[in-house]
């Protein structure tokens, strides 16, 4: 039976699969045994209560969904008081999310957060739809490694990244958040999108503006995985369109040594099970004895031709 | 070119007769077998699904969480959520009534005798009977009917006396008075075709039933405007009332915080998580949609 565990920095999460962070929380513990997970990534937590975007929220497109959800909460005092007990119940590390729009406040929030029960503070730094017009930190070098300074200053917990695949030049954000101290790189949160009724001329959603959740992104977010597991030394964990337990093979060939899961969750509340259960098959029928033998296990070494070069060979 | 659906991920999805490995979850994942799916009338549909028997744990006004097949070349990407019409523990089936409106329910209503259908739940806060109440009045409107019908099969197991109008366009569309009636209801349509559906006349019948007795709480489903008067006739003459509501779901879970709706409690307005903290609210509360 393979060994499905890996180690992110300090941490060990029993297998590589984990909720992305906003598609899940406790209450998924009526449906699957939230025990079987790598990790718990309770939603992003704001200082203050927030009761998040206008509706409607969600509207389907042609591959997948959109979504304006803005972060509602009861605020931090009520998370460390009320919703860290309801993950504390379950074995698999609690992996806390948080976001502000102030580099202090988001400092002082991870400090907060640093209590025994949270094993891990997500920096939530690339939410899409937490303000009108999609920008945030992610968004620009400086302001990463300005925020992650910060934040690493204020906590010792493990401090893993969450990066926008909104920004241009997503490997230097990646740097720049290495640099200033992250454990660890999630990657990516959702593609800022639109969609527009042409029944009544209005943008679908509340907000206007929304993230894009679909199976379609997995290529274009596992080509920055693999991008940016090739310079940096931290873990990466891939987030983006895995449905199955050969998408999770292929973020940690390409770099990841985890991934998390919205979407397929959200179509099949066993997805997550299902997912683990299928991995440990597919090693098993493979002999590989450590899961983490496939991280960064792509074999392209012969590939290091650049694209003109290729156009010119014909291929 | 569209995404290929991976069979993979409904392996944990329970059948009839399956053993449950893991009996402690309240939510399950099945796949339903379809039993039979006809039409009722020219827009509605009737779908019996044979379920695993946990599937049958469930109550009036909850839920289940369909993922409908396509009816085009696209994806259906998201579930529909549908309140249940009918449960039927001796048979080990469920039944739905829906209309054959957007793609979800299009590609529902395509289902044939002998197929699976995918459907998590049973989900949310469904309706409560006060054990003092001995004569409820349930009010619908279209489809919203389907999620008074086991309220009232409910109701009925109880002994507590039931009258259900029922709201529609025309007789054609009038569903269910039989199923009402075989509860033992008293039942009154109203249609918009000789103006007996106005909210005037449906407010005479709501006090008409508070002076006759009949009325210790009320029950609505499917029409703001309904709604709207229910509430009205409640707080006037100290009815209690429940509401259910419907919303744009992704998770069912209470998760995602797509499905909110706004409450107003003590004055000041609030926002709910349809899925999880309802479907079923205090009518007195809801604000409508």
């Amino acid at each position: 039976m393979v060994d499905l565990s890996v180690r992110i920095g300090d941490i060990t999460l029993q297998n590589p699969i984990t909720p992305a962070s906003g598609a899940f929380s406790w209450e998924y513990n009526d449906v699957i045994d939230l025990n079987r997970l790598g990790g718990l990534v309770a939603k992003t937590i704001c200082r203050e209560p927030r009761l998040g975007n206008p509706t409607p929220r969600m509207a389907e497109t042609e591959a997948g969904i959109i979504q304006s959800i803005g972060l509602p909460g009861k605020g931090i005092e009520y998370f460390v008081d009320h919703i860290v007990p309801e993950y504390a119940r379950f074995k698999p590390p609690l992996i806390v999310s948080v976001s502000s729009e102030n580099t202090e406040d988001f400092a002082a929030l991870a400090e907060e957060l640093s209590v025994p029960d949270v094993d891990v503070i997500e920096a939530n730094i690339s939410c899409p739809t937490r303000n009108a017009t999609g920008g945030n930190f992610a968004m620009h070098e400086e302001h990463t490694k300005e925020v992650i300074g910060a934040i690493r200053a204020k906590t010792n917990k493990p401090l893993w990244v969450k990066l926008s695949p909104n920004a241009g030049d997503i490997v230097s954000i990646a740097r720049a958040a290495e640099e200033a101290g992250a454990d660890a790189l999630c990657i990516a949160n959702t593609f800022l999108s639109l969609k527009i009724r042409t029944d009544n001329f209005r943008p679908a959603l509340g907000n206007k503006f929304g993230g894009l959740v679909s199976p379609a992104l997995k290529p274009i977010v596992l080509r920055m995985v693999y991008q940016v597991a090739k310079v940096v030394k931290i873990p990466v964990i891939g987030i983006g369109g895995v449905t199955k337990a050969e998408d999770v093979v292929e973020y940690m060939l390409a770099g990841a040594s985890a991934v998390g899961i919205g979407y397929a969750g959200f179509r099949n509340p066993t997805a997550l099970i299902t997912i683990i259960d299928d991995l440990a098959a597919w090693c098993d029928e493979r002999g590989i004895k450590k899961v983490t033998d496939l991280i960064g296990a792509v074999k392209d070494d012969d590939m290091e031709m650049d694209t003109l070069v290729a156009a010119s060979a014909g291929v | 070119m569209s995404y290929e659906p991976c069979e993979k991920y409904t392996d944990s999805a329970l059948r009839f007769g399956d053993e449950d490995h893991y009996p402690e979850r309240i939510v399950g994942e099945f796949l339903g077998e379809v039993v039979s799916n006809d039409w009722v009338n020219g827009e509605y549909k009737h779908m019996i699904l044979k379920v695993h028997a946990r599937a049958l744990d469930s109550y009036a006004g909850q839920f289940f969480h369909l993922l409908c097949p396509s009816p085009d070349g696209a994806e259906v990407y998201m579930r529909r959520p549908m309140s249940i019409y009918r449960i039927d523990k001796a048979a080990s089936q469920i039944e739905f009534l829906y209309k054959c409106e957007g793609r979800g329910t299009r590609g529902m209503g395509m289902l044939k005798e002998g197929d699976d259908f995918n459907l998590a739940g049973p989900l949310g806060k469904g309706f409560t009977l006060d054990p003092k109440w001995k004569n409820i009045v349930v009010l619908g409107r279209g489809v919203g009917l389907a999620t008074l019908a086991p309220l009232s099969q409910l109701a009925a197991e109880k002994g507590v006396g039931i009258t259900a109008i029922l709201s529609a366009r025309n007789p054609g569309v009038v569903m269910s008075k039989d199923l009402f009636e075989g509860f033992g209801a008293t039942t009154i349509p109203v249609l918009d075709t000789d103006g007996t559906s106005d909210v005037a006349n449906v407010e005479k019948i709501l006090n008409g039933l508070i002076d006759e007795g009949k009325a210790d709480a009320f029950f609505t489903c499917g029409s703001n405007r309904l709604l709207s008067l229910m509430k009205k006739v409640g707080k006037a003459r100290g009815v209690p009332g429940q509401v259910a509501m419907e919303q744009i779901m992704v998770c069912g879970f209470g998760a995602c915080y797509v499905c909110m709706r706004t409450f107003e409690i003590d004055g000041e307005k609030t926002l709910k998580r349809v899925c999880r903290d309802g479907p079923v609210f205090n009518m007195q509360e809801a604000v409508g949609w």
